[in-house]
């Protein structure tokens, strides 16, 4: 007997109560589709973090006060980075085409008019521009002049832009920052806006203007200005890797660290900021799928359960198919086939609702989840071991049944 | 072309020692028609089980059409009831929901044949019975005389050496009983295999040519019978009854069978020294 007819007796079988089918069914389903979806999940955040992070120009050189651990947000015990870092770094730096010091000021509201949003601020150096690749849609960026004269303009993304000003052109009108009026000169492009957090959202000041015109004492730490980060683009990318080296070097002057000492701050480079980040997140997709997981495990119980249920209730079916002349391992394969069915009948269905959990996670721009043709293969692969392994025991249960006694079943 | 020589089959319940066959001798022509006949517990479902190879003996030895069968294996036996064997059952055992052309297509399935002639072959053999015009009827669409009849094709279908039929009317009423019977006589009259009822019904067993009587696991009478009964022939109380009403010239009462008729040698039966 070949095994399109053994497929064929499975599925009469099967449609001969559909309900039941059903049901069983109903836990592969919903198991394999968290699998999908979780891991659209994950990938979605994993690749809009890459994307966000590569936004920020390939060849670019972060450095951050603190430590970061692998894994780990970067903590920050009391670590700080001043404005003279970024003056030695532009002083002695060689083999970068831009050097940006930033200060990202936290929790100010921008208004309006009557309108109020608490966009990401940051006061920043002209350089920003070209080494953090932000473009100009409208207007112009901050410049040097703005800087010598501490001038209260401001650049906006096109995100703070929609919301504050609905439409209007930004350029030219005046902004209140914590209170303090200033002009907005122009709109950035879009980044892209995806996933977790929106770079669109933001507004860019000139470094100085914020220091002596918006943040006052707040900014100065053990008697100097601080600054969160200082970025620097490389030449070529052969020159990251020294560039990296010399910003180690002359930090290390600067805050009076030794060789052996540790060091109160990290430099990154975007490739492995990149990979630090995604490491974080593909430790969380991976996670996901594991729950989702023993979902889908619970489902092959709910199988194995049903068909040790079914192998009971035919017990006389059983009995006069050997009677007629089924042996043993035909009687075995007809039920593992079976469970088969169900289980990849289940899984396809299960990818669709995954699938369509992400779909809709996406268009109502929740996250943007991205279903891998890899995890649909896992999918599949998982629900057909789970048939077989959860098939094997009460197949072998309908094959061992003696016909005699299995006809006389009440 | 059976012949069972000091078969016996033993269970263990606890320490107890069962047998519920003890050196059974039984010879068994080709195309004979004949009864196993005894109580509940006489060890004749045992014997049923064992001739249709559904079981194998404790020991002695069983061969059948000049092949010794009594220590194949499993798969082995699953091969020769796919061969030889056809089975009726008391409760029909059809498969539910499945269409009754379906049903007698699945001895074939097994066996091995293609899917047209499994369908000619199991369309011919329910024309044989009768439901020609019910092929695709499921289980509960018929009536149990016609469920059986379903059951006789399904057992007929793979031509086999030996029909056994375990109180094929069992679970019918006394008209369909004498309707299935007839299909039997009929069945067994054209085709000519083997047909063995195994019965705990003396007037049902008086339908064949020759009953083998078992009790407590041994054979204790093996009677030929020469004239077997008609199907249609009213059991021995209610023919008494019409034939003594006839007599007052009063019309007999609608009768009900009693469930189990005292064993009244009708005059056409003659026994056998």
């Amino acid at each position: 007997m070949n095994f399109a007819e053994n497929v064929r007796i499975a599925l009469r079988a099967l449609a001969a109560n559909k309900l039941r089918s059903a049901l069983t069914m109903l836990g592969i389903i919903i198991g394999v589709g968290a699998v999908v979806a979780l891991m659209a999940i994950g990938t979605g955040a994993t690749a809009s973090i890459t994307q966000q992070v590569q936004g920020i120009g390939s060849n670019v050189v972060v450095v951050f006060p603190g430590k970061l651990r692998r894994g780990r947000a970067p903590t920050s015990e009391a670590a700080f980075m001043y404005y003279t870092d970024y003056e030695a770094l532009l002083k002695n730096l060689s083999g970068i085409t831009g050097i940006v010091a930033s200060y990202q000021i936290p929790g100010e509201t921008v208004t309006y008019g009557k309108t109020s949003v608490t966009p990401s601020i940051v006061a920043t150096t002209p350089s920003y521009s070209q080494v953090r690749s932000a473009t100009v849609a409208h207007g112009r960026f901050i410049t040097e002049g703005d800087r010598s004269v501490r001038a209260r303009v401001a650049v906006i993304g096109p995100t703070t832009a929609s919301n504050l000003f609905a439409g209007l052109n930004p350029v030219g009108r005046t902004i209140q920052i914590a209170g303090v009026p200033f002009e907005v000169v122009g709109e950035l492009t879009s980044k892209g806006a995806s996933g977790f957090g929106n770079g669109d959202d933001i507004v860019i000041l000139p470094l100085e203007t914020a220091y002596d015109r918006l943040l006052g004492s707040k900014a100065v730490v053990n008697g100097k200005r601080e600054v969160t980060d200082i970025s620097m683009s490389a030449v070529t990318g052969d020159a990251v890797n020294d560039v990296m080296v010399q910003t180690e070097r002359i930090m290390r002057r600067q805050h009076g660290l030794k060789l052996t000492d540790a060091l109160d701050f990290t430099v990154l480079s975007q490739a492995q900021f990149l990979s630090a980040l995604t490491a974080i997140t593909a430790t969380l997709t991976v996670f996901l799928g594991a729950i989702a997981g023993i979902s889908l495990l619970v489902g092959g119980i709910g199988i194995m359960n049903i068909m040790l249920v079914s192998v009971t209730e035919r017990t006389r079916e059983i009995g006069l198919r050997k009677a007629v002349g089924a042996r043993q391992s035909i009687i075995l394969i007809q039920f593992l086939v079976e469970t088969l069915v169900l289980s990849l009948t289940g899984g396809l269905m299960g990818v669709g609702l995954g699938w369509g959990i992400a779909a809709v996670l996406s268009a109502a721009n929740v996250i943007q989840a991205r279903v891998t043709p890899n995890s649909v293969a896992l999918a599949f692969i998982f629900s057909a071991a789970v048939g077989v392994f959860f098939g094997i025991y009460p197949a072998y249960r309908a094959a061992r049944l003696r016909p005699i006694d299995a006809l006389r079943y009440e | 072309m059976i012949d069972i020589k000091n078969i016996s089959k033993v269970y263990l319940l606890g320490d107890n020692e069962v047998r519920a066959l003890d050196g059974v001798n039984l010879h068994i022509d080709k195309g004979e028609m004949m009864a196993i006949m005894g109580p509940s517990g006489s060890g004749k479902s045992t014997l049923m089980a064992i001739l249709g190879c559904l079981d194998v003996p404790t020991s002695g030895t069983y061969t059948l059409d000049g092949e010794s069968v009594e220590k194949l294996s499993e798969n082995q036996l699953a091969d020769i009831r796919s061969r030889k064997i056809g089975f009726v059952f008391q409760q029909f055992n059809l498969l539910s929901r499945t269409s009754a052309l379906d049903n007698v297509m699945l001895p074939l399935t097994y066996a091995g044949v293609s899917g047209r002639d499994r369908r000619r072959l199991a369309t011919e053999a329910l024309q044989k019975v009768g439901l020609g015009d019910r092929l695709h009827h499921r289980p509960n669409e018929l009536s149990g005389g016609q469920q059986q009849r379903v059951a006789i094709a399904r057992s007929l279908v793979n031509s086999p050496a030996i029909l056994l039929a375990d109180e094929p009317t069992g679970a019918l009423d006394s008209k369909t009983g004498a309707e299935i019977i007839g299909l039997f006589q009929r069945l067994h009259a054209e085709l000519g295999q083997t047909v063995i009822y195994v019965t705990h019904d003396p007037f049902i067993a008086r339908h064949t040519a020759r009953v083998v009587r078992i009790a407590d696991g041994r054979i204790v009478g093996d009677e030929v019978i020469e004239h077997p009964l008609a199907a249609g022939t009213p059991r021995p109380s209610e023919q008494a009854l019409t034939e003594n009403a006839a007599a007052a010239g009063v019309a007999a009462p609608a009768v009900e069978p009693a469930a189990a008729p005292p064993v009244a040698p009708t005059p056409a039966a003659k026994t056998a020294a």
